[in-house]
């Protein structure tokens, strides 16, 4: 009767070893703490209201990054810890994990990193500047958008859900690499929290896809032909393409790993004639993919920073196109090169290594792209153009190693090493995580109304590229040296610890940078007056959304500008300035909890699913299947704003902006500076008991 | 935003980036020395002919790049907004020349890497035999939770975490799993690896050049016990390792039936054993165990890999 | 007129929309039966000592189901064709039979999996039948999915008329119901048929 009700849940399924009671206890204080400052604040109604149940792609922009960033720091957690493992376990000592606990700790690193940080920001990103870019008022689909952010969120407690009941993740590589994650090897429910946390947040990323390719290809303002947009925009649709041409791949996949698990199925067992290539094969043609749909939007950003900070438009803007486009087509035919050791043969091997070199020529073709706008430019060198030359520092030699690793006989000595390791995390951090600081830089003024701080700006920068070579450089000579990745524990001999502990070192000056880019942040805030944008185009920028007020009104554009050539605004400003607006009525999605019930339900399901309960399943489904039939047949879902109401808005915005006092010109704040305000603050709050007015 | 530019501000940059780059190879170099670099420092002829492919790239990727970054940083150097001796035209037209250039330089490059890859592909696949007139030594593999298991057939006798073979002699090395994930057969400094999976049979053909004891190990995840799974490979003169061979014969330890059960349940940090002989067949068992049920018939048409 | 003419304009620019996004959908759901597809073309031999696929399969019943579905596309096309003319009562007509033609098709595939289980050919007794019940399976699901779809919608039509959301509606859904027939063919095609090539 027990196993009906709760299938595989009992006792011990709740946390009793340090990591799991120390996991939940962290969440439980960080959501006390949230609850108490809510309850306290009265803000639930607006929280509600005015966030969780918006439809508005800005307010989805803003959670996502929010999310992305605490995540940030949970992966940033787990690299500590897998750097301090490594540097300690050598010879004698077999560190503070156990070998099974520390592959849980890559596994759920990996995942975090790639499917939570990196696609949060990037969907961010996505959602606050593509409308804005291509003079749009919403994606296309408002309900899905919201639903797209529930079921990420759903994916980000689930892949934290196993500290509180289960207490293992995923022991078996960010991908569980099937046999291993089969029930076979892999008994525990870890490998089903992977599944399912991987599962719903895939499917919402699928949802944003098609929302996002609906957007670009059908909303873009008039006059703007596809050889108008804007280049991060186009990064975005490529990526996007991608997202729905490979996402339904690993949909499958995680689907087919499911039965076998759950239903005692034989795809990729070992008996019965199961065949893991199989997986192997499926997982990396999402896998690989998954890469280029994270670099693309940053190669996007890179375009748009190169060409506003050079003063000068983008040089061969359609070789910018057909590198992206080229990028995007060749991802496809490549993934091989993550298995070449698997034994394919010298014909198979050799056609997919000549594709991955492939690959490389239409990436190095945005890099001379980027050389020629800068020639003649007159470039200012801001904190993003920072990040961008930080991007070309790093990403360009790890994509040597990448094609260095596309030579199948040369990967059969670097596959699985630490010289992998270092290749690909250079690439993810010093291409899209990169990109990602860069375009938060740039656009931040456009999402908060002030710009961050330049000066703190510049030492996050150099603490990162510092920490990252320090870091990394040594990975890269461990694989030289033999190093396998994904080693507990290794002999004395091999010479490998002082490496490790370089490498650690390196880990914590990045930490450093990190610490140093929320102080940026805070202390933006505090300078928020004289870092002002009052003209909503801070940088002097090119493109549409620099057309709009920092930050911009909820219907984004009061009128939708026509638009004639690249560079939109650019145009527009040589031309004398937007035309004096004829405002009209403008329709508007309604804010929905639909997204959040039917995610909710999903993630319902999906417990029940890892937890092999089986009522509870059927459950979830049915309240998805309901909650989208209520919605679906839902027939009021927009309201319009009258063209008399728009104009008042307007008016009432252009008077609070003019009635605002002009920014102070003064310095950025420094770090020394920062210190005494907060150490200032701190002691006054205490000798004066100001929380008593709080 | 006001921004204060030092005097030599960009050659002090510059000067601080190349110290610390400097001081980076050197503490690296260090901390490598007297150690082996495996790759590099190939005792077997596949493991040469990898390590020389791997310079050869990286030289000839680094002959385009370096220059290549070297022109981007001096370009948005000589550009800077202070530097009003550099021209701005921010509607420069680019010159008709760049374009193909752009696409071109990359593209030649790879095709010089590709051209040396194809061949180089075929010559050094695993499974080709070093030498097609000389029948290579055979020893069986089977990789298990979480040691390695070696049989060599010829000579009917079986190891476990120690592999011994003669210097100067062609060896293949057919490579499966049993009861165990996939993982991958690696002596870095003899070859490169392949991957162990049940119910196939991998061929790794290598040849040890240099006589020393090498370190092998999976390096492919297969479980809790994979950083524990390491083996020593011993290359050896001819006349010794026949000798080792006639001692092995000497062991009171038999491979059969029950041994390798044992052997099967897991275990990690396995001593090096040795096995006087072997059960007849037995490495065949174990890969035909995975095409059909042990009682009934063995199956038609299994897409199996050789 | 001038605020009607841009509600229908902007009624057009939004069915235009929510068209090319179901399209861009149903190219998505075509990937993953692909997968299921390409799996069952490389598991439908390893039958680990079992009997093969052909020798399970009634060709009869493939074709009956085939036929049937076949005609509920038709059926689906005769509806929307009378969505055209307004005609309530013929939509609900010729909908309805296309439901009951899509319950015939279940009950037949239902019949022949019942059938497998009780002779002890399981998704569990070895990949082949694995990947063979997950993609029919999975076909199956997709059809009640469409069924369900098309009873909550024909409820509604039924309540509320005719009127452009729910017209909206019964458009994708026929996209939809044409797409998984397509789908069938090639099922039909590659799992039945070519088991006996």
């Amino acid at each position: 009767m027990k196993e009906i009700l709760l299938g595989k849940l009992n006792g011990h399924a709740l946390p009793h070893e340090w990591f799991t009671i120390g996991g939940t206890v962290a969440f439980v204080l960080l959501a006390l703490f949230a609850v108490i400052v809510l309850t306290w604040t009265k803000r639930w109604t607006w929280l509600w209201k005015e966030w969780l149940t918006s439809v508005d792609p800005k307010k989805i922009g803003i959670m996502y990054f929010l999310v992305a960033g605490f995540m940030l720091l949970r992966g940033g957690l787990d690299a500590i810890m897998i750097w301090l493992q490594q540097a300690l376990s050598s010879g004698a000592s077999h560190g503070y994990l156990s070998a099974d606990h520390f592959q849980q700790i890559f596994t759920a690193h990996g995942n975090i990193m790639v499917f939570f940080v990196a696609m949060g920001f990037v969907f961010g990103l996505i959602n606050y500047i593509v409308p804005l870019q291509i003079g749009a008022r919403d994606l296309a689909s408002p309900f899905l958008n919201t639903l797209g952010f529930w079921l990420y969120i759903g994916g980000v407690i689930m892949v934290n859900m196993f500290f509180a009941l289960g207490g293992e993740y995923a022991a078996t590589g960010w991908l569980a690499i099937a046999p291993l994650s089969e029930t076979q090897f892999s008994p525990g429910v870890g490998v089903d929290y992977w599944i399912w946390s991987l599962q719903i947040s895939g499917i919402g990323t699928t949802l944003g896809g098609i929302n996002f390719v609906m957007t670009i290809l059908k909303m873009r303002a008039k006059g703007m032909t596809l050889w108008k947009m804007p280049m991060f925009t186009w990064g975005s649709l490529c990526s996007m393409l991608m997202v729905i041409t490979v996402f339904p791949l690993l949909t499958a996949t995680l689907f087919l790993l499911f039965l076998d698990r759950y239903f005692g199925m034989h795809f990729f067992t070992t008996g019965s004639g199961g065949n893991a290539m199989m997986y192997t094969n499926l997982i990396w043609m999402w896998g690989h993919p998954e890469v280029y749909i994270l670099v693309l939007p940053a190669f996007g950003v890179f375009s748009e920073v190169v060409s506003a900070f050079s003063r000068k438009r983008l040089a061969s803007y359609k070789s910018q196109v057909a590198g992206l486009i080229g990028v995007t087509v060749f991802a496809l035919s490549v993934w091989l090169h993550h298995f070449f050791t698997m034994g394919a043969g010298a014909d198979v091997n050799a056609f997919f290594g000549v594709m991955t070199m492939v690959i490389a020529i239409p990436t190095s073709v945005l890099v001379f792209g980027w050389i020629a706008t800068m020639y003649k430019g007159r470039i200012r060198f801001t904190t993003p153009m920072l990040w961008f030359l930080g991007f070309i520092a790093t990403f360009s030699l790890g994509g040597l190693a990448g094609v260095m690793l596309a030579v199948p006989p040369a990967d059969f000595q670097l596959h699985n090493s630490l010289f992998l390791v270092a290749h690909f995390h250079t690439m993810v951090i010093g291409g899209v995580l990169f990109g990602i600081f860069c375009g938060i830089n740039y656009w931040f003024p456009k999402i908060a109304g002030f710009r961050l701080n330049e000066r703190i700006g510049r030492y996050s920068f150099w603490f990162w590229i510092v920490g990252f070579f320090v870091a990394f450089v040594p990975l890269y000579v461990l694989g030289l040296m033999g190093a396998t990745r994904r080693l507990d524990h290794y002999d004395a001999s091999t010479g490998w610890q002082p490496l490790f502990i370089m490498s650690f070192i390196g880990g914590l000056i990045i930490m450093v940078g990190v610490a140093l880019q929320v102080v940026q942040i805070i202390a933006s805030v505090i300078q928020k007056r004289q870092l002002r944008d009052t003209t909503g185009d801070p940088w002097d920028g090119r493109t549409l959304e620099w057309a709009t007020a920092s930050p911009p009104p909820f219907y984004n554009f009061a009128v939708i500008p026509e638009v004639t050539t690249r560079d939109a605004y650019f145009e527009i400003k040589q031309n004398g300035g937007l035309p004096k607006p004829k405002y009209e009525d403008i329709r508007m999605p309604r804010n929905t909890a639909a997204g959040i019930y039917v995610a909710a339900f999903a993630f319902i399901a999906s417990f029940a699913f890892v937890w092999h309960i089986n009522w509870l399943a059927i459950a979830g489904i049915v309240g998805v299947i309901l909650c989208l039939i209520i919605r679906t047949f839902n027939e009021d879902t927009e309201y319009t704003i009258t063209a008399a109401e728009v104009e008042k808005l307007e008016e009432r915005r252009q008077k609070k902006h003019a009635a605002a006092k002009p920014p102070e010109d003064a310095e950025d704040m420094g770090l020394w500076e920062f210190i005494k305000i907060v150490v200032t603050w701190a002691l006054d709050v205490i000798r004066n008991k100001r929380w008593r007015t709080w | 935003m006001p921004q204060k530019r030092k005097k030599n501000g960009i050659g002090r940059t510059v000067g601080l980036i190349f110290l610390a780059f400097a001081s980076l190879a050197l503490i690296i170099k260090a901390l490598m020395h007297g150690h082996n670099i495996a790759l590099f420092n190939s005792k077997g002829m596949i493991a040469y002919d990898e390590r020389n492919l791997i310079i050869f790239t990286a030289v000839v990727l680094l002959s385009v790049a370096l220059p290549t970054l070297f022109v981007l940083f001096f370009t948005a150097w000589r550009y800077r907004e202070s530097n009003s001796k550099a021209t701005h035209n921010p509607n420069a037209v680019h010159n008709k020349l760049l374009v193909p250039a752009i696409w071109l330089i990359p593209t030649a490059c790879m095709l010089v890497l590709a051209l040396v890859m194809w061949p180089a592909t075929h010559r050094l696949e695993p499974q080709k035999q070093i030498d097609e007139s000389v029948e290579p030594l055979t020893i069986q593999v089977v990789s298990t939770r979480w040691k390695w298991l070696f049989i060599y057939p010829e000579q009917n006798i079986a190891t476990v975490n120690f592999v011994q073979l003669p210097v100067n002699t062609p060896v293949e090395f057919e490579l499966t799993a049993d009861d165990a994930p996939m993982s991958s057969f690696w002596i870095p400094n003899l070859s490169g690896q392949l991957y162990t999976m049940t119910g196939m049979v991998n061929r790794l053909n290598l040849m040890a050049t240099v006589a020393g004891d090498y370190p092998g190990s999976s390096a492919e995840i297969n479980g809790a016990g994979f950083a524990e799974m390491k083996f020593t490979a011993r290359a050896s003169s001819r006349a010794d390792f026949d000798q080792w061979v006639q001692q092995t014969k000497q062991s009171p330890k038999v491979l059969d039936a029950a041994a390798y059960s044992a052997l099967l349940k897991p275990s990690e940090n396995n001593p090096p054993a040795f096995y006087a002989a072997t059960e007849s067949g037995l490495y065949d068992t174990v890969v035909m165990r995975y095409m059909g049920p042990s009682d009934g018939h063995p199956n038609h048409s299994h897409g199996h890999h050789e | 007129m001038v605020k009607e003419h841009e509600t229908e304009n902007h009624e057009a620019q939004a069915d235009d929309r929510v068209a090319f996004g179901f399209w861009v959908y149903l190219m998505t759901d075509l990937l993953m039966f692909a997968v299921l597809f390409a799996t069952f073309a490389v598991l439908r031999g390893n039958t680990f000592g079992g009997p093969a696929l052909r020798e399970l399969f009634s060709l009869p019943l493939a074709l009956t189901e085939t036929l049937i579905l076949l005609t509920s596309s038709f059926t689906a096309g005769l509806g929307m064709l009378a969505v055209r003319r307004g005609s309530k009562n013929q939509v609900l007509t010729w909908f309805g039979i296309t439901f009951l033609l899509g319950l015939a098709f279940l009950g037949f595939e239902l019949k022949e999996f019942a059938e497998f289980i009780h002779e002890g050919h399981t998704w569990q007794s070895s990949a082949s039948l694995s990947s063979f019940f997950t993609l029919v399976g999975t076909h199956g699901l997709h059809i009640t999915s469409g069924l369900l779809w098309m009873g909550t919608t024909l409820v509604f039509i039924w309540k509320r008329g005719l009127n452009s959301h729910l017209v909206r509606k019964l458009t994708l859904l026929s996209l939809f119901w044409h797409f998984l027939d397509i789908v069938w063919i090639f099922i039909f095609t590659v799992v039945y048929l070519m088991a006996y090539v």
